[in-house]
């Protein structure tokens, strides 16, 4: 986080035009969205539901150590597939210009303890309209952390390191808390409101149901494989937890990602929305595969700025966007995972502490651009 | 329980698609074209078809450009086809996005999602002595259904009078010639390029009788609306039998009443209001998110009508099946809502 605005130099007349010039590549898109992008997302959900069958298959015999480790590590991708590259882009209606029933944001649901509903109210809602916006976006910090020199400091903080990591080890049910706003909605008055009950037995109804595949069915199909199963699919879950939370610390807490203050955001413009998507996002760099297992979120930036755009056309738009970032100066916030998780876990830990200087504050680029 | 959050259906979809129990699908065994723009597809319907009634339509859905569509077709083969196969014909008309894709690109192997056929437009229990098919143009198609049937044999008389541009755009041609040679048909064929439009009036020089005949009526509007004065005009109109491909063109440019069928209420919009405000404003239960069409938290079906997206004026027409954004969505003419 710096004290100085990294877009003061942007007129508004120069924001709106590279608005005008994202708005292109997304229609650019969309005018060639079709059958092959169809196909890719058909293909990919045919592969994770065999490998999961698979890996089910090969677990059913887990006491056998090798069909122990193949099992989880299919099992483990199979999930990281469903969460990423599959869950998470349709939920967010990327594959809703298909028009197919199956495969639809409205009637997807994934392998994970919070039902798609409620995810996509937070995520896609408030996450992505509210992107990095301090008490307007809990994804900074999930209400439990404090990610920027901006956010008050409760003593509360000094466990964060701790707290992210028991969160990175079960994110699902993280998520599935996070979703229902938990922290808010305990309080005495709320905790009876009925619209709250309602959602959180829909959130009891799917972890049951989670547990009961994972933890109970699966094993006893496995018969003396019992335990080495339950602790297979155990596993799995944990890795796919670490990984999701690897991939999405990285989306928005390194270093050199801004946040914004809420009055900065009243009466924004779409360019300036676009901006701020742009400012508050970080990308991973690394391979196809890479890519692929992050769900695409390592072109978190271009997400950002399309969410509703379907994941395998990321990383060609990437190139475009990139060199609208160049074009207007702006700093394009990417690194390979292991940096990026370093530079995010750095900043839980530092900011776990209250500000060494006096508070600093972000200019309010609001006020700068009425002066412009 | 061993598949959550999927159902075992989903599975079972990835090798047997076809098997009974699951969502009505057919595969594309060949497609064979009938005139320069014409083809008959044939499809093999899954364990679920529950069969068709000679002259009935059948609704399928086909992915055209990666975009399920879903289109309406009348079924060209006999009931009682041997090898359980059913075929549908199809005129690939002008920007006709699934005819073009069917008649020019559709390959053999393909999946389409089908709906079990239904219609009005077919002969009844007891068959009349003396029938007349009136068609034009792929209006011969559920006519051809009935002609295939071997309910046919049991009328005595079939009169038909069939008008396409051209001899050579008539579709089925060989097999009309053919039953007329076997005595099983009188066919008189108006060939418009040369003869000009049908006038009805000339009904009475080509089936004289034309008037004491159960008829069945299909092809463009135009013709039928005709047709239905005609008939009525000399008091048989109970003879008469209509099918329209197109039942009714979507004006487009202007908004148009708004029906909210689940809430049950209606309210007339501009072309420029989002369809989300519009529920709003009545009163409706409407799902909201982001209105700036990309959170799709406002998703909602449209059953019926036309819909323009305020971002690009691209228009979407209602059927079973199409969701829109309501926050970037404007009337389009009439339009009915599932909220």
């Amino acid at each position: 986080m710096t004290a100085i605005d990294p877009t003061a130099h942007l007129t508004a007349e120069q924001i709106e035009e590279l608005g005008r010039e994202l708005d292109a590549i997304r229609d650019e898109v969309i005018a060639d969205r079709g059958e092959k992008d169809a196909a890719y997302i058909r293909k990919v959900i045919s592969a994770q539901r065999k490998l999961e069958l698979a890996s089910r298959g090969v677990l059913l015999f887990s006491f056998f150590p090798p069909a122990w480790i193949l099992g989880t590590a299919g099992l483990s991708v199979a999930k990281i597939m469903d969460n990423m590259e599959i869950g998470h882009n349709v939920l967010h209606g990327q594959w809703d210009w298909m028009r197919d029933p199956k495969i639809h944001s409205t009637t997807w649901e994934w392998d994970h303890a919070s039902p798609s509903d409620q995810w996509k109210h937070s995520h896609n809602e408030l996450h992505h309209t509210y992107t990095n916006v301090i008490g307007k976006d809990n994804d900074l910090g999930y209400g439990i952390m404090r990610v920027d020199e901006d956010q008050k400091w409760h003593p509360f903080h000094l466990g964060q390191p701790l707290w992210n990591f028991v969160n990175a080890c079960f994110f699902e049910y993280g998520i599935a808390a996070y979703d229902l706003e938990l922290g808010r909605n305990l309080s005495k008055r709320r905790r009876k409101n009925p619209e709250f009950r309602a959602r959180a037995k829909a959130v009891g109804r799917k972890i049951r149901k989670q547990v009961l595949k994972d933890y109970v069915i699966h094993p006893l199909l496995s018969g003396p494989s019992f335990i080495t199963t339950l602790a297979a699919t155990f596993t799995a879950n944990v890795v796919r937890n670490l990984w999701t939370h690897s991939v999405i610390m990285c989306g928005h807490f390194p270093e050199g990602v801004q946040v914004f203050e809420r009055r900065s955001i009243k009466g924004e413009t779409r360019g300036q929305w676009y901006l701020r998507q742009m400012m508050g996002s970080a990308n991973i760099s690394g391979s196809k595969a890479m890519h692929f297992m992050t769900g695409n979120l390592s072109h978190q930036i271009e997400h950002h700025l399309f969410p509703d755009l379907p994941s395998n056309r990321y990383a060609e738009v990437s190139v475009k966007v990139r060199a609208l970032f160049e074009k207007y100066e702006l700093e394009y916030v990417s690194g390979p995972l292991p940096k990026q998780v370093f530079s995010a876990w750095r900043k839980v830990f530092r900011l776990s502490l209250p500000n060494k200087n006096p508070k600093v504050k972000t200019p309010d680029r609001e006020k700068e651009l009425v002066a412009a | 329980m061993v598949t959550t959050p999927l159902l075992p259906s989903d599975y079972l979809d990835l090798v047997s698609p076809l098997r009974a129990g699951a969502d009505l699908r057919g595969r594309i065994e060949a497609v064979r074209p009938e005139t320069a723009d014409a083809a008959t597809v044939v499809i093999r319907p899954g364990r679920g078809w529950r069969g068709h009634t000679a002259g009935q339509y059948v609704r399928i859905g086909v992915d055209v450009d990666g975009v399920r569509l879903w289109r309406a077709y009348s079924l060209t083969s006999p009931t009682d086809r041997e090898d359980g196969r059913v075929t549908i014909t199809v005129k690939a008309i002008p920007d006709g996005k699934v005819s073009n894709h069917l008649v020019r690109r559709a390959a053999p192997g393909t999946l389409i999602h089908l709906d079990q056929a239904t219609g009005d437009f077919v002969l009844p229990q007891a068959k009349p002595a003396k029938v007349l098919y009136l068609t034009a143009g792929s209006g011969i198609t559920p006519v051809m259904g009935m002609l295939r049937d071997s309910e046919s044999d049991a009328i005595d008389d079939i009169a038909m009078v069939h008008c396409a541009p051209q001899p050579q755009d008539v579709i089925f041609r060989d097999e009309l010639h053919g039953l007329v040679a076997e005595e099983k048909l009188r066919l008189t064929e108006v060939h418009t390029d040369t003869d000009g439009m049908l006038d009805i009036a000339r009904l009475d020089a080509l089936v004289p009788d034309w008037a004491e005949r159960e008829t069945w009526a299909c092809g463009p509007a135009g013709l039928l609306d005709a047709a239905e004065e005609h008939w009525t005009a000399h008091g048989v109109r109970e003879r008469l039998h209509t099918e329209r491909f197109r039942p009714s063109v979507v004006a487009a440019g202007d908004g148009g009443e708004v029906t909210f069928s689940t809430t049950g209420r209606t309210v007339d919009a501009d072309g420029a209001t989002p369809l989300l405000d519009v529920g709003e404003e009545a009163g409706v239960l409407m799902p909201s998110g982001c209105r700036m069409g990309i959170c799709f938290g406002c998703v909602t079906p449209l059953k019926a009508g036309a819909v323009r997206d305020l971002r690009t004026g691209e228009i979407t027409e209602g059927e079973p099946g199409v969701l829109i954004q309501t926050c970037v969505s404007a009337a389009a003419g009439p339009c009915d809502i599932e909220r």
